[in-house]
């Protein structure tokens, strides 16, 4: 082969194929997008949820929440499976070949999509089996679906950035914790009105409980207000910083 | 333009902070041919090949691949060459045969094509037994011939090998001499970086030493072992008093009370080793063994650098 004509498309979706076989290859990667939310669903539902007074069936306000979190968890993931190809060698091969550059971290990327959107298909299912009642409109619907991917997209290239600078698998997983967190410090389980001055002010600040309140008002009609833009903002932030930062980290890494 | 060389590289110059690593090396390997850079660990050998694969910038210098420079054409290099590290570069999530189409997809060969090449190098590599198992399962053996059998989908022209052989059992390292020399006669470049003289020795066209970030000598190994003086016969005696008596005879010998052995400077052949014991016999020394030592590379490493490489020193021959 002398020919040097790159194909960034054909080489994503190479990439992307490679990192669905991992998905469904991988129980960990696996569990942390579909079992885990489920546990945690049916844990909040069924035995933290008899105790909290939220005006509605606890189901009905907390799917939102676990939704968030399907996200997160789902996505997380993928700061190992960034590190793994990082310090297992097959990133200087990639490296070493006329592909284009960026397909291994958009396969990256559009991996973390497509298995947390298959996490967040099942939760779905899952809540309403609970007796989750949306009273979303097809459009409702439709902005949720593209709010979920556009989190999922914003969270997935900072996570691969993370993963990128991380000298070990531990340490990548480390960095993930944030977003692992952060959703038990949203308005995911309890309302924000409900918690002490401090505390308020960072649930009320942190990019979650905008996100969450979204959702939750596309889906249940509960007002949305100010944090419809917060939510497109935060994510907007989100995807730009953590895609400069990690094509950054990648050019420069190894080296 | 200019015909050139398969891998030119001149003035190559590299540092990690203070440590200067590469200090100006030249390397020319001419087309179809094997070159082998040959040092201990340390000496520099893993960042020349990444340097010359594309993987990090050198400080200054040139690099050509296949008449392409380096730091103007990088794509038309990488669509050229192919790389096996020190450490292995495979999929473990993924099976022997899907790594294979991985890297026939990335080189856009066509589904058919891609198939076709899978198959042929599975076959080849002894693979096709493992072909649906993780590489995670294989042997290092195993996992090296699949790490190279994905460098050669892209049927590259020019191949670096970073000690490829680093690690093996002695089997292992038998068939991938047997594949690098097939490669080679197939007229694919092949720079080979290893700290083992019998490596270099047994594979390389041309062979440079590279110390401390310099290339200490090149050349071929016979022309390498020229580079030192001839070799020498090592007479071990029973006692210090058949060595002594037999020091006394042959004049010009080196002696070594500690070790009772006497080191006489010889070419080995038959008839001086005899002419030598027969002085021996008729001055009525016993000697209780002897060993012929012809100049091997560990010499010629030991004589350019003053310190010995890592392999222990063996005697070629002993009678």
């Amino acid at each position: 082969m002398s020919t040097a004509t790159i194909h960034p498309m054909s080489d994503s979706l190479t990439m992307l194929r490679r990192q669905l076989r991992h998905s469904v290859r991988n129980m960990s990667t696996l569990f942390n997008a579909v079992f885990f939310p489920i546990i945690m669903l049916l844990m909040f539902v069924y035995i933290f949820g008899g105790a909290f007074n939220v005006g509605v069936e606890y189901v009905q306000y907390v799917f939102p929440g676990i939704l968030t979190m399907t996200i997160a968890y789902g996505v997380s993931m993928t700061a190992i499976t960034v590190n793994n190809d990082m310090t297992q060698g097959i990133i200087d091969r990639f490296r070493t070949m006329a592909i284009s550059r960026a397909s291994v971290l958009t396969g990256h990327a559009g991996g973390a999509l497509i298995r947390t959107l298959a996490g967040v298909t099942v939760i779905t299912l899952v809540a309403l089996l609970m007796g989750f009642e949306p009273n979303a409109e097809f459009g409702e619907w439709v902005l949720a679906v593209l709010l979920s991917a556009f989190l999922i997209l914003g969270m997935a290239w900072m996570v691969i950035a993370f993963g990128l600078k991380a000298k070990t698998v531990e340490g990548a997983s480390f960095a993930a914790f944030p977003l692992l967190f952060l959703p038990f410090m949203s308005s995911a389980f309890a309302p924000a009105s409900t918690m002490p001055a401090g505390i308020r002010w960072f649930t009320d600040n942190q990019p979650f409980t905008p996100i969450i309140e979204t959702m939750r008002g596309l889906l249940t009609g509960t007002p949305i207000g100010n944090s419809g833009l917060a939510a497109v903002l935060w994510c907007t932030g989100l995807l730009l910083a953590g895609y400069a930062w990690a094509r950054r980290a990648y050019a420069t890494s190894g080296r | 333009m200019k015909i050139r060389p398969a891998i030119e590289a001149t003035g190559l110059r590299k540092s990690f902070g203070d440590k200067l690593v590469l200090d100006g090396i030249d390397i020319v390997v001419p087309a179809g041919s094997i070159y082998s850079l040959l040092g201990p660990n340390g000496a520099g050998k893993t960042t020349a090949v990444k340097i010359m694969s594309s993987l990090i910038p050198a400080d200054s210098g040139e690099v050509w691949i296949d008449g392409h420079d380096l730091a103007t054409d990088p794509n038309f290099v990488r669509a050229s060459i192919g790389v096996t590290g020190q450490f292995s570069a495979v999929d473990d999530m993924l099976t022997g045969r899907e790594n294979l189409r991985l890297m026939a997809e990335l080189n856009h060969l066509g589904k058919r094509e891609g198939r076709r090449r899978a198959e042929d190098l599975l076959e080849r590599f002894d693979l096709a037994e493992a072909a649906k198992k993780s590489p995670a399962q294989y042997s290092g053996g195993m996992r090296r011939r699949l790490d190279l059998a994905m460098t050669l989908v892209g049927d590259p022209r020019v191949i670096f090998l970073d000690e490829p052989t680093t690690g093996l059992d002695p089997r292992s390292r038998r068939t991938m001499w047997e594949i690098i020399r097939g490669l080679a006669a197939d007229g694919v470049t092949i720079f080979l970086t290893t700290q083992y003289l019998d490596e270099a020795d047994e594979l390389a066209d041309r062979i440079a030493v590279l110390d401390n970030g310099k290339l200490v000598a090149q050349g071929t190994a016979a022309q390498l072992k020229q580079l030192i003086p001839g070799g020498h016969v090592e007479l071990r005696f029973a006692d210090t008093l058949a060595l002594r008596a037999a020091a006394r005879v042959l004049d010009g010998g080196r002696v070594d009370e500690a070790a009772l052995t006497l080191q006489v400077p010889s070419d080995g052949d038959v008839a001086s080793v005899r002419a030598l014991l027969d002085r021996l016999r008729d001055a009525r020394v016993e000697n209780a063994s002897l060993a012929v030592h012809t100049p091997d590379l560990d010499d010629v490493f030991f004589a350019l650098t003053g310190h010995p490489t890592l392999d222990t020193q063996q005697e070629k021959e002993t009678v």
